[in-house]
């Protein structure tokens, strides 16, 4: 057995590369869902899901090229996207959500985890004493408004399924 | 991941390997850490409920920990196969290990949906290989089904 890391901490650009392409994969499912949501609801419009999902999808995709941006100011090459989201894609054309419900449920559901995947990330990095070839104030500073809007979209969601 | 986490699937895996009670030691030498280290967290373990230690036998863990530890080693799985699989990394053994600190379950069980991990998922584990027996290793991303 080989001998395995305790400490919940980033200490290397390629390690904080490789956590920042996981929360563009992240960002990804979210957009894919919420894409592929958005356009099922067509037959039965409801405004206020509607705005929620495309809004949802034009923050991930606001929060994936920020991300692309920091990883490049790493020198590390990013995630191929196109080959990303296809794969994104059919994983999540195989289901169907039941209904509005489902839909909301989902979409909260990855809405939590976007948040506690950069929260996490943010308490590693603030925990880390390595230099990186980003600006370590300016990385925490992106980190924690894309986390604090990530905690807006669990708001709005909850909301919106309170008032249904 | 916490540490706690990392422990439980370290000493489920050193007492599959030793087919008995595991080591301090052992389990020291797999996480990299002291054996002081060690004993401290088996403590906390043990307080928890989760393992029992007996001098001069080892540690052994109870029902609660084995199911804690079984889901532990489902989170690694994930991630190497998000890793291998869907990042096309090579060396996903060692970035899986130094990753699984940072990754929470709940960011391991969306990454699942993306990945194809089996039914017998963790049993397929190989220490000796650090990686999941079934894992065909790909060097691209895998090519998404057809819908």
């Amino acid at each position: 057995m080989v001998a395995v890391s305790v400490s919940q901490r980033v200490t290397s650009d390629d390690q904080l590369a490789r956590l920042l392409q996981i929360g563009i994969v992240l960002e990804e499912v979210v957009e894919a869902r919420a894409h592929r949501h958005y356009r099922q609801l067509d037959a039965e419009l409801d405004e206020a899901v509607e705005t929620l999902l495309a809004d949802a999808a034009e923050e991930s995709a606001d929060h994936r090229e920020r991300l692309e941006a920091i990883i490049d100011g790493l020198g590390v090459d990013s995630v191929p996207f196109d080959e990303i989201e296809s794969l994104v894609d059919a994983r999540y054309g195989r289901t169907r959500p039941e209904d509005f419900d489902d839909v909301l449920y989902d979409q909260l559901c990855n809405e939590e985890t976007a948040y506690k995947f950069y929260d996490d990330l943010i308490e590693a990095v603030e925990g880390s004493d390595a230099a990186f070839s980003v600006d370590r104030e300016e990385l925490i500073a992106t980190l924690t408004t894309i986390r604090d809007e990530e905690a807006e979209g669990v708001r709005e969601v909850t909301e919106v399924m309170e008032r249904r | 991941m916490n540490t706690a986490d990392q422990y439980l699937k370290t000493i489920y895996v050193v007492q599959d390997s030793e087919d008995g009670p595991a080591s301090t030691g052992s389990i020291a030498d797999a996480l990299g850490v002291s054996p002081a280290s060690a004993n401290e967290m088996i403590g906390k373990l043990e307080d928890r409920g989760l393992a029992e230690h007996e001098k001069y036998k080892g540690v052994t863990l109870t029902d609660d920990g084995i199911v804690r530890a079984r889901d532990a080693l489902q989170t690694y799985c994930i991630i190497e196969r998000f890793l291998a699989n869907v990042l096309a990394v090579e060396d996903f053994q060692a970035e899986a290990r130094e990753l699984e600190a940072v990754i929470d379950d709940t960011v391991a069980e969306r990454l699942d949906t993306i990945i194809d991990r089996q039914p017998e998922c963790p049993d397929c584990f190989d220490p000796e290989s650090d990686a999941c027996a079934c894992l065909e290793i790909a060097a691209t991303p895998v090519e998404p089904e057809q819908q």
